[in-house]
């Protein structure tokens, strides 16, 4: 949807990096950004009075949903922009904006915490976005087969499965790189033209 | 009046209230639809009606900027940002435009075009 007069405007993509609290999705974000990662906030309101009674004003806490975010220029006319998704799960609202239109998503996961990653797989497979599970290898993290982790997600046998140092901005860029052949294998399959 | 009632115009409250004051209480920008990534770059430098925080994104949208950056520079909430700029857009003082097919399954074109562009990092 191109408004009539905005030829001169690049066009922007974008890929959600998504997983649990402090699994390193701003970390891996910002090893390929070409900025540091931005942070911009929506501001939600849980108000636990009433909201005409100026006295119940400190009883309503103003919870910020941060969302860090990163940009890769792939080319003049075509601009990438990465997300990282808000660590907790109850601003499922803002995956929805978040999901909406990408290209596809990077499940961040890291083996002492698993169970965390669950509810990104699970909203990326309803969604029938293509998604690729990179484990994030922290040091003193255990060490499962692909097939024990596979088997813990219930991934299916075709989505790709590797481990990364979000550190490591060849690390990241791999990721970023299986992301898009998968991505573009499930657009053949799907008969995309 | 209390204490605790100037508290509410205080450093605390400025930031809340201030720009959905702004907005006229407004958090929804559904004329225009703009999302996180959509690019928008303002036509104009200044205009004398406008009210000091779409005077900010003129400012910052000089060049061509998402929707989220935007957001990010001036500090003020994603929906109250969206709601300015969709006035901007009204107003002909900027230009919008929307993320590359965003109802549409994405061109193998664009899609091959990212996949060269990250290998070249």
């Amino acid at each position: 949807m191109a408004s009539g007069n905005s030829e001169r405007l690049a066009s922007a993509v974008k890929i959600v990096v998504a997983g649990g609290f402090g699994v390193g999705k701003t970390t891996m974000v910002g090893s390929v950004s070409e900025v540091p990662p931005l942070r911009t906030e929506e501001l939600i309101t849980e108000a636990s009075a009433g909201v005409d009674d100026l006295s119940g004003v400190e009883a309503k806490h103003t919870t910020t949903v941060a969302l860090d975010f990163g940009r890769i220029t792939i080319n003049p006319e075509l601009i990438l922009y990465l997300f990282g998704t808000p660590g907790q799960n109850r601003f499922w609202f803002m995956w929805d904006e978040l999901a909406r239109g990408a290209l596809g998503a990077v499940v961040l996961a890291d083996t002492r915490r698993l169970d965390s990653c669950f509810p990104a797989v699970d909203f990326f497979e309803r969604r029938g976005l293509p998604f690729v599970v990179a484990v994030n290898c922290f040091d003193d993290a255990y060490h499962y087969t692909d097939d024990e982790v596979r088997g813990a997600l219930d991934l299916d046998p075709h989505v790709p499965l590797l481990l990364c140092d979000a550190r490591d901005r060849e690390s990241t860029k791999t990721v970023l790189v299986t992301l898009m052949g998968h991505v573009m294998a499930q657009a053949r399959m799907a008969g995309a033209h | 009046m209390s204490v605790d009632h100037e508290a509410w115009f205080d450093e605390a409250a400025g930031p809340l209230v201030r720009p959905y004051a702004v907005t006229g209480g407004r958090t929804k920008s559904d004329t225009i639809g703009l999302d996180l990534i959509t690019l928008v770059v303002a036509l104009r430098e200044h205009a004398d009606h406008l009210e000091p925080e779409s005077l900010q994104l003129l400012r910052v949208c000089q060049q061509p900027i998402s929707v989220v950056e935007a957001a990010a520079q001036v500090d003020l909430p994603l929906q109250v940002v969206k709601v300015l700029l969709s006035d901007l857009i009204t107003q002909n003082l900027m230009i919008h435009r929307s993320a590359v097919q965003v109802t549409d399954a994405p061109s193998q074109h664009v899609l091959q075009a990212v996949l060269d562009g990250i290998r070249k990092l």
